[in-house]
């Protein structure tokens, strides 16, 4: 499906720069919480096992003296069938659930981006086959590809988060090339044509430098739909595998006991929720300082 | 004339695509795994069994070999059996494909007939009170897992409230009390074709639950989408001449302005249906929907592969499909696509 969104050329302002975002979201209550919940929640995840109460239940020791205890002040978030404590899970499962889809993301730029570039920057017939074989990812649903190419690798955190990555380069690759088209025009791009630099080196020195604000945008955009697809598949018995916690798979174990023990599936859906939702309001506003979706 | 050939050669495109879809789905089925024999016969792999699994495959030719046989299984609709029933998915996918479909396309309504008139609403009050509650409730839709959603309603409107149906697709005593003659295997079609009403009130408030799950992602794509389109429109000088000309604000917005914002906003809907397709699945465990998503988890977690890459298949396949039919619905809504 092709949009036509052609726009003149766009020149990158130089206002927009890294201290220019920073002020934005300095100015817009909104995004600053949702960057201090961000800031939080990936300190808690990378502090797990110093934070949470109880780490080693966190972890999956079982505790059968504690079964299936209500939220109180010793268990703020109740204990779940095994007795464990359900807050010390929700902490350590944040480890699966976002520091691993921030990795899933940064991964999918690098092989993406660079990709890009050399599809946009070359052009004729490497830019052809390059985006034919985005196309082809790109005609599947992202998710239902990652949860095909996790299913073929076997189950565990590892081989979904190599299916993440496998579905979602190709948009990075779009976006860059989209970008490495516009900069090509550009004074700086020509200038190092004529004095005869190596092409690969305009590419990594001058190109790919400059495509890094709109896919860091993009990117932000994406880490809530990453998160999310990340706990589909975790909910879906393809990602961490028990004991280990992470929020898909709890909630997906709370399930079966939604209308009595409430507790167990709701704390790790809300997590999923703040989380997601703190990116998606960031991407927000980091979107209408520069659209990344112009360069398509 | 033009239309005519934008779509077939929208149409051809669409081909090439499927192909590369096939060439996608034969490299994650037969050359990724280590063992893709042992995967399409299951955890219980005798030797023998692997050796003849090999050769039906022709596992041991050359990949183009391989290919050819395996496009060749595809084109007579082989897709092999499933592990966990032994019938052809073929037949697995088919038999279950009205229920996924009936949620589907009433999740895919929702979300329309709740989506733009949000986004109307939105436009037309910008940075007033009903826009940001529209944008409130549209970032919160596409931030909230489909799976955590549908067990909070499932609590507050079985659990608390009892106004709706916990799950399935219609209460267990239906069948004796008011059979559904299956004539399409869409209950709500049916229960109206036969003029079972009972049936059709049971099944329609079944669907309501699943559908709005489904709904909510959706919501919030095409209310901002509609948003945005309609302040584009809002805009142009066709507008302010008929709002010179006196004409009421609500015509103006509804009638002249919608109209031609509705042809990006198509093209958002044609977009979440991709997203509805892989939502159908977490939507269909929670509330046990007897559909292709129930179908693909289960075979998902018995590792029934030949189920798992028939259904990535027939995804894909259906996903382009989508896509060929909103790009025609737009090229005939709006003639100028075509000329591109």
């Amino acid at each position: 499906m092709e949009i036509d969104t052609t726009v003149s050329v766009p020149q990158v302002e130089s206002t927009r720069t890294f201290r220019h975002v920073l002020a934005v979201i300095a100015r817009d209550p909104l995004s600053l919480a949702s960057t201090i919940v961000i800031v939080l929640f990936v300190l808690i995840a990378l502090f797990a096992y110093q934070v949470a109460p109880h780490p080693d239940e966190g972890a999956g020791k079982t505790n059968v003296s504690n079964t299936m205890l209500a939220p109180s002040w010793d268990h703020p978030f109740g204990t779940d069938l095994l007795g464990r404590d359900m807050l010390s899970r929700v902490i350590i499962g944040a480890q699966p659930a976002l520091i691993v889809p921030i990795g899933v993301v940064l991964f999918a730029v690098l092989i993406g981006a660079p990709l890009g570039a050399i599809a946009g920057y070359k052009g004729g017939w490497v830019d052809e086959i390059i985006m034919r074989v985005t196309d082809l990812f790109l005609a599947f649903p992202s998710l239902l590809l990652a949860m095909a190419i996790a299913s073929a690798l076997g189950r565990g955190l590892d081989k979904a988060a190599i299916a993440l990555v496998v579905s979602w380069w190709p948009w990075y690759t779009r976006l860059t090339r989209g970008v490495t088209i516009s900069l090509k025009e550009r004074y700086f791009v020509e200038a190092a044509q004529a004095v005869g630099v190596n092409d690969w080196v305009i590419i990594a020195r001058h190109i790919l430098p400059n495509t890094i604000s709109p896919v860091l945008v993009q990117a932000t955009v994406d880490l809530g739909t990453v998160i999310l697809a990340m706990g589909g598949l975790a909910f879906l018995g393809l990602g961490t595998q028990p004991p280990a916690p992470d929020w898909g798979l709890m909630v997906s174990d709370g399930r079966t006991y939604i209308l009595n023990q409430w507790w167990i599936a709701t704390f790790p859906g809300i997590a999923i929720f703040v989380v997601v939702l703190a990116f998606n309001l960031l991407g927000d506003t980091l979107r209408d300082i520069f659209d990344p979706r112009q360069y398509r | 004339m033009r239309q005519f050939e934008f779509i077939l050669r929208r149409i051809l495109t669409s081909l090439f695509v499927l192909i590369g879809v096939s060439i996608m789905t034969f490299f994650i089925s037969r050359v990724i795994p280590t063992n893709a024999a042992a995967m399409y016969i299951g955890p219980k792999a005798r030797q023998e069994d692997i050796d003849r699994v090999t050769k039906q495959l022709g596992l041991d030719k050359p990949l183009p070999v391989q290919y050819m046989i395996y496009m060749n299984q595809l084109l007579h609709g082989d897709l092999g059996d499933s592990i966990s029933t032994k019938r052809p998915v073929l037949v697995e996918i088919t038999s279950r494909l009205p229920a996924s479909l009936e949620l589907l396309f009433s999740g895919m309504l929702l979300a329309t007939l709740i989506g733009v008139p949000l986004g109307v609403l939105s436009a037309r009050w910008q940075g007033k009170l009903p826009d940001t509650g529209v944008r409130a409730i549209s970032i919160m839709g596409v931030s909230m897992p489909a799976f955590y959603l549908g067990l909070l309603l499932q609590i507050f409107l079985f659990r608390d409230l009892h106004l709706l149906p916990l799950a399935g697709r219609v209460s267990g005593d239906l069948q004796f009390t008011h059979p559904i003659q299956p004539i399409t295997n869409f209950f709500l079609i049916d229960s109206l074709l036969t003029q079972n009403w009972i049936a059709l009130k049971d099944v329609a408030l079944h669907l309501v639950l699943p559908a709005l799950t489904l709904a909510a992602y959706p919501i919030g794509l095409i209310a901002r989408m509609t948003r945005a389109a309609m302040l584009e429109v809002l805009e142009q000088d066709y507008i302010r001449t008929a709002r010179a000309y006196g004409i009421r604000d609500s015509v103006v917005t509804y009638l002249y302005a919608l109209k031609n914002a509705i042809s990006p906003t198509l093209t958002v809907i044609g977009l979440t249906f991709a997203y509805a397709l892989t939502g159908t699945f977490f939507v269909e465990i929670i509330f046990d929907w007897p559909g292709l998503g129930l179908f693909t988890v289960r075979s998902l977690l018995a590792v029934d592969y030949p189920a798992i890459m028939g259904m990535t298949l027939l995804g894909a396949a259906g996903y382009v499909l989508i896509n060929l039919v909103v790009d025609v619905l737009q090229a005939w809504i709006d003639p100028r696509i075509s000329l591109k």
